[in-house]
């Protein structure tokens, strides 16, 4: 992983996660959390010693664990559903589209270790279709925290949200992109550095390497605007469609399939109302061969080198 | 969102105070009239809507009447009361049935039916519980209702509340692997407040469901995975009654309801076709004539 010369400090998401439902439950005793089995790879432990009668074990049953979500959420609590991202979201699809999304339950889908996180264990265990697949679900924000910050907040957002929602919880330790005090806004992109010549749009583990590139632009005097697309539904399209008309070439990036995700999101947006010039990173229509989680981002194209070099590229065929 | 007729729902609450101090078989009588009205509706809905489940809304009409009329803790006009008693249609195309049944218990005003499948009509081919009051969760995929039914009986068991949770079931359902997923939590927490009853018609879509794929022994079956079973004739309102009110005891409670799909009209009891088969005029008074007799 490239991210400069200096070292930085990374964070785990998954504490982020699993100390603020924590503080959740204590605050409403509405809050429970729902595993299949997925107590520790959810970082639910400490959760379970607190609140042992607020954490529900389906097993190993995917679609039973949304579907008990949906009723446990009917009968007024707030359950906070968490295993695999892969599993949850392919296994239990059509119970998050019908049971949470179409019924507008009250329910947090908590996927963990979620796009390449679990690196030689394989196609299998790689989430990269998540995004595609949940941002064709009607009423189901899809939610991509960057950093520590932004999953405290998306999860407090999502208690306190009374209807349905995909947290998209990162597992590899990032660098923190937030900047200290800033708002949590549902819907809304942040705009993480000024630039008009190109603009980076990444989600999640990927907005660090979009400033990690931006840095390496800078140093060759462009200008890149980074904006972090926290929710990929509803999209920021304002934010987008604005940095299509005033940059004009966009460079999109994420840990996910490029069949669907933020990129298409964006693509499809700007190609009707903004037309701009774009190069969209993420996993192409494959299986990822064997490999670290680390070898597969690079295999991929998922580096600061390889976004910077998309806008340099993009930047040569602009119009004279 | 549909609201509730008031005029029904005094009705309704009337009826359900006069049942609540009668023995099962003094009741009988009065669900047995308004299953045949509900029967009626339901027929004419999907007479004009040329689309629905005839055969499945006959096969489960005597329990969901049984069940709304006599058993379920529910006000009309609170659809959302957080003690209620629910009821989740996992077999979620006989909503037919269900909307004719909620229309009769002043969920929502009896007119409403005749948009049954209309563009804008709340009333889905199947139900939303977005749309249509006293429906708990949408259904329609098969195998849904049940681990959601779970759900709801688990947070009344966290929230130390009597409310119980009824789940209606399909036979041909059973063969979704969700239900198993379910009735193995249920088991596991001990889920006595909720009933599972399943609607044991023998046929499914396209044949019987042992040609199709076996289900039994049905009640070993439930019983290996930890139920209650108790076995009931689902025409018979005394029985389902009894066997509803009978609370559990340690273990959830799967009612396994011998049914007749089509039941209550000669030409379409037991008749595979009638799964979704549309009457014509004729039969439609044909069939009138004997839900009347």
């Amino acid at each position: 992983m490239s991210q400069g010369r200096q070292a930085i400090a990374l964070h785990d998401c998954r504490k982020a996660f699993a100390d603020t439902l924590i503080a959740l439950a204590r605050e409403d005793e509405r809050i429970v959390a729902v595993c299949s089995d997925s107590v520790g790879s959810s970082n639910l432990t400490a959760f379970k010693a607190e609140f042992p009668g607020r954490m529900i074990n389906v097993g190993i049953a995917e679609q039973d664990l949304v579907g008990v979500g949906a009723g446990l959420a009917n009968g007024g609590l707030i359950p906070f559903v968490s295993a695999a991202a892969p599993f949850l979201t392919g296994r239990a699809l059509e119970q998050i589209k019908v049971d949470v999304a179409y019924s507008q339950a009250h329910v947090v889908l908590c996927g963990q270790s979620p796009g390449l996180a679990y690196g030689e264990l394989g196609p299998t265990h790689h989430s990269i279709e998540d995004l595609s697949w949940l941002r064709a679900v009607a009423g189901l924000p899809v939610v991509v925290p960057a950093d520590p910050a932004q999953t405290a907040a998306a999860l407090r957002w999502a208690a306190g949200n009374p209807g349905p929602s995909y947290l998209r919880i990162p597992r590899f330790p990032v660098p923190d992109v937030t900047p200290p005090g800033a708002p949590f806004r549902p819907g809304q992109a942040v705009q993480l550095t000024d630039g008009d010549d190109v603009t980076i749009i990444a989600t999640g583990t990927m907005v660090s390497r979009a400033l990690a590139a931006a840095a390496l632009l800078r140093r060759e005097g462009i200008r890149a605007r980074v904006l972090n697309v926290t929710f990929i539904e509803p999209l920021d399209t304002e934010a987008v469609l604005t940095a299509a008309a005033q940059t004009g070439g966009i460079v999109t990036a994420e840990e996910a399939s490029t069949s669907g995700g933020l990129g298409a999101a964006v693509a499809t947006l700007t190609a009707q109302h903004q037309p701009a010039r774009l190069r969209i990173l993420g996993v192409p229509r494959s299986f990822a061969p064997t490999g670290s989680t680390a070898f597969l981002l690079e295999h991929f194209g998922l580096t600061a080198e390889h976004i910077a070099a998309a806008a340099r590229d993009i930047m040569a065929h602009a119009a004279p | 969102m549909l609201s509730a007729d008031p005029a029904a729902a005094r009705r309704f609450a009337g009826l359900r105070t006069q049942l609540a101090q009668l023995a099962p078989e003094q009741a009988a009588p009065f669900l047995r009239a308004m299953a045949a009205s509900v029967r009626r509706d339901d027929l004419r809905m999907v007479h004009q809507a040329r689309l629905g489940h005839l055969g499945g809304d006959f096969s489960v009409a005597d329990i969901l009447v049984t069940l709304y009329a006599a058993v379920l803790n529910v006000d009309p006009m609170r659809p959302l009361l957080a003690d209620r008693d629910r009821l989740v249609l996992s077999k979620g195309h006989t909503a037919g049935a269900l909307y004719a049944t909620l229309a009769h218990c002043g969920f929502f005003a009896r007119d409403e039916l005749d948009s049954f499948a209309a563009p804008e009509s709340a009333l889905n081919g199947h139900p939303s519980n977005t749309k249509v009051p006293g429906v708990e969760t949408s259904t329609g995929p098969l195998g849904h209702g049940f681990p959601v039914a779970v759900g709801v009986a688990l947070s009344a068991r966290l929230q130390a509340s009597s409310r119980r949770t009824f789940v209606l079931l399909g036979d041909g359902e059973l063969q979704e692997g969700s239900n198993w997923e379910a009735a193995m939590t249920a088991s596991h927490y001990g889920l006595s407040a909720l009933f599972a009853v399943v609607d044991r018609n023998q046929l499914q879509q396209g044949a019987r469901t042992e040609e199709t794929k076996q289900l039994e022994p049905l009640a070993g079956k439930w019983a290996s995975f930890g139920w209650e079973v108790r076995e009931v004739n689902g025409h018979d309102h005394g029985q389902l009654l009894d066997t509803f009110r009978r609370p559990g005891t340690t273990r959830p409670v799967c009612v396994i309801a011998h049914t007749v799909k089509g039941k209550g009209v000669s030409f379409m009891e037991d008749r595979v076709e009638w799964h979704h088969k549309v009457p014509s005029a004729e039969q439609v008074q044909t069939a009138l004539r004997e839900l009347s007799a």
